[in-house]
């Protein structure tokens, strides 16, 4: 990424509503043609980057930068950066058509330059013959096709969308993400996706971006984001994953559960408290007396293309959460076994970063109440 | 009770009601046309009040300054209004409600109130009785009904409009002109034909600042008929019963066609 041009840049952006922080010194680079991702649950502050980037906001702190100018206090109109807003928000009062050429006939593009590009976007989105359609007569699949196509016109820099997919039922879903993943592909242009669903953020994503409290939690490739989460928290938010104690007793050796095992990572100080994250899908299932681990199956819960097991072995204290797509009944023995490669090792947090994360968080869902207000 | 008598029952009780509605306004339009002066005995059919109604000086004077008074008080309310219920919807929660409190005071106090104490602020700062005053107190008391039937749209619409047109392009101004203004638009025009109508009939108030200089129609009526009631306020009533009927109409009609045209637009879809 560091080869490419950087088009949006936050400097320590720092953004406080009655006194709550709600972004605390942010960085953040994002690269031109890029397509980012800014994930996490709700109050961690990306709705907010969001706004900032689209001249809603403006910091308390800090600095944001386009294409090298700085462009702190600028108001929205003189940006070029389109949003595709959370509920659409398309103008009632108009129909497709309309809406679509709304930000060409303000801008005051010559009549038959609006009439060629509101066509060009009506096919990208594939909704020609919809012109003359009401908005409000238009499913929600529909009225997301027109948002997009209203912002895409006036061929911005950036495209902001703010979890647009979020009305939307899965399977459409689906489909749309794909068709943003092409449209985007296909003209070239920068990205910056919000969104709480993780599946989401790493389907369509070049970087994700996870967020916390305010706070980048890890900047990374979904692939990164996903097998080398960096702490308990990103490893949780990204997949369902069991997440124990552990003593780094010397470099690639682990200790855990009860157990020694050989892994990939090193250069933590010796017998350092460190998390353990195993993904459920990596458990290897064998015969009981094969295992590392063994243990009884004390539930099945089919989950449509895998059975979600939890396993615990009598006397000891951990239940971990197994993904398999054989059956395995309630009540049978199985045996585990882990490859170091399985095994994510991340960095504990002190309890003092702990606590304060905690009562940030509590902050941010008092927040949270009264924005829904 | 049967299907049948269910309906007549209900059919009866509608017509009851109009009946208590219309028969007295029926009646005053029958005698608007009677060639006697007394109010009781009916003595031919006569056109003889209308066309005295439009040669008596001061009854048509009063109706100029009525209409005046309620074009112009009810436009510049209008403005004052929307712009107000722009500027509370945008408040914090509780200085909204405080100010919104404030609002409906006016509204739910006598009218009666409003009229003396608007006199007695006239007064004190030695202003003549005039047109002027009455646009002003009628300003007054429509504000608050203008503020009440725009906020619902301004609470209905997506906040997110605004800064969409912002978003495409448009100036602060421009996003209000072009996005917001269409969208609150039903709730200014019904608050201005509230005030309008208001302003019309209104005599609590404009009795109290209305002097020899101005005065409106139900401030002159009123005044007419502490002598005795001129069959010739009959035939104004009917007038204005006829042209109110007219309108009504007119928008009720235009409703139910925009209605339709809808459907069937949605039938389309």
């Amino acid at each position: 990424m560091e080869n490419k041009n950087t088009l949006i840049s936050l400097r320590n952006v720092t953004v406080a509503y009655d006194g709550e922080v709600v972004l605390n010194r942010l960085n953040l680079d994002i690269a031109d043609k890029e397509f980012v991702t800014l994930l996490g649950p709700s109050g961690c502050g990306k709705t907010t980057t969001l706004r900032i980037i689209g001249g809603f906001v403006e910091p308390a702190e800090g600095d944001v930068f386009f294409d090298g100018a700085k462009i702190n206090g600028l108001p929205p109109h003189k940006r070029h950066i389109n949003t595709v807003f959370q509920r659409y928000a398309l103008f009632p009062h108009l129909n497709v058509y309309e809406n679509i050429e709304f930000g060409l006939k303000v801008s005051k593009v010559a009549p038959d330059e609006r009439r060629r590009r509101v066509k060009e976007m009506l096919s990208l989105v594939g909704l020609s013959g919809f012109e003359l359609r009401r908005v409000d007569q238009l499913s929600g699949g529909q009225q997301q096709r027109v948002a997009i196509a209203r912002a895409l016109v006036n061929h911005p820099r950036v495209l902001l969308l703010d979890e647009p997919l979020g009305a939307l039922d899965l399977k459409l879903r689906k489909e749309m993400q794909i068709e943003l993943k092409r449209i985007q592909q296909r003209l070239a242009i920068t990205f910056l996706y919000v969104t709480h669903d993780q599946e989401e953020a790493l389907t369509m994503s070049d970087r994700v971006v996870v967020m916390r409290n305010g706070q980048i939690q890890q900047i990374g490739t979904p692939i990164d984001i996903y097998n080398e989460p960096i702490n308990a928290f990103v490893a949780d938010f990204i997949g369902e994953s069991n997440i124990v104690d552990g003593i780094m007793r010397a470099d690639y050796l682990i200790e855990f559960a009860g157990r020694r095992l050989p892994c990939l990572d090193a250069g933590f100080a010796k017998d350092e408290s460190v998390d353990v994250v195993i993904r459920p899908e990596d458990w290897e299932i064998c015969a009981p007396e094969n295992g590392q681990f063994h243990g009884t199956v004390l539930s099945s819960v089919f989950k449509g293309v895998h059975f979600e097991l939890m396993v615990k072995a009598p006397g000891e204290e951990e239940e971990w959460m197994v993904h398999t797509i054989e059956t395995h009944p309630v009540g049978s023995e199985i045996g585990l076994i882990l490859t170091p490669d399985d095994i994510h090792i991340m960095k504990k947090m002190s309890p003092q970063e702990e606590a304060e994360l905690l009562g940030a968080l509590e902050a941010d869902s008092l927040l949270t109440d009264t924005e829904e207000e | 009770m049967t299907k049948k008598q269910n309906r007549i029952v209900s059919n009866l009780y509608i017509f009851i009601i109009m009946a208590f509605l219309y028969v007295p306004i029926l009646v005053m339009i029958i005698y608007s046309f009677n060639n006697s002066k007394s109010r009781g005995a009916w003595s031919g059919f006569t056109w003889k009040w209308y066309s005295d109604l439009f040669q008596n000086d001061a009854i048509m004077t009063a109706l100029t300054t009525t209409l005046i008074v309620a074009v112009v008080s009810s436009l510049i309310a209008t403005v004052l209004g929307t712009a107000a219920a722009i500027g509370i919807h945008a408040m914090k929660k509780r200085s909204r409600t405080v100010i919104m409190n404030f609002t409906y005071l006016p509204v739910m106090s006598p009218e009666i109130i409003m009229g003396v104490s608007l006199m007695l602020l006239f007064v004190l700062f030695q202003v003549k009785f005039s047109l002027l005053t009455i646009i002003a107190a009628h300003i007054t008391f429509n504000v608050p009904y203008i503020i009440l039937s725009v906020m619902p749209k301004l609470r209905q619409m997506d906040v997110h409009l605004y800064e969409a047109a912002m978003d495409l392009g448009c100036t602060p101004l421009q996003a209000f002109l072009k996005v917001m203004l269409p969208e609150i638009m039903p709730g200014i025009i019904t608050g201005c034909l509230i005030a309008f109508t208001f302003s019309l009939d209104d005599f609590n108030v404009s009795y109290f600042v209305s002097g020899e200089r101005a005065q409106t129609l139900p401030v002159l009526i009123y005044s007419m008929t502490r002598k005795r009631v001129s069959p010739e306020i009959n035939a104004l009533s009917a007038i204005i019963f006829v042209v109110v009927l007219a309108v009504l109409i007119i928008v009720n009609v235009n409703d139910v066609r925009r209605e339709k045209k809808q459907q069937r637009g949605g039938r389309h879809a």
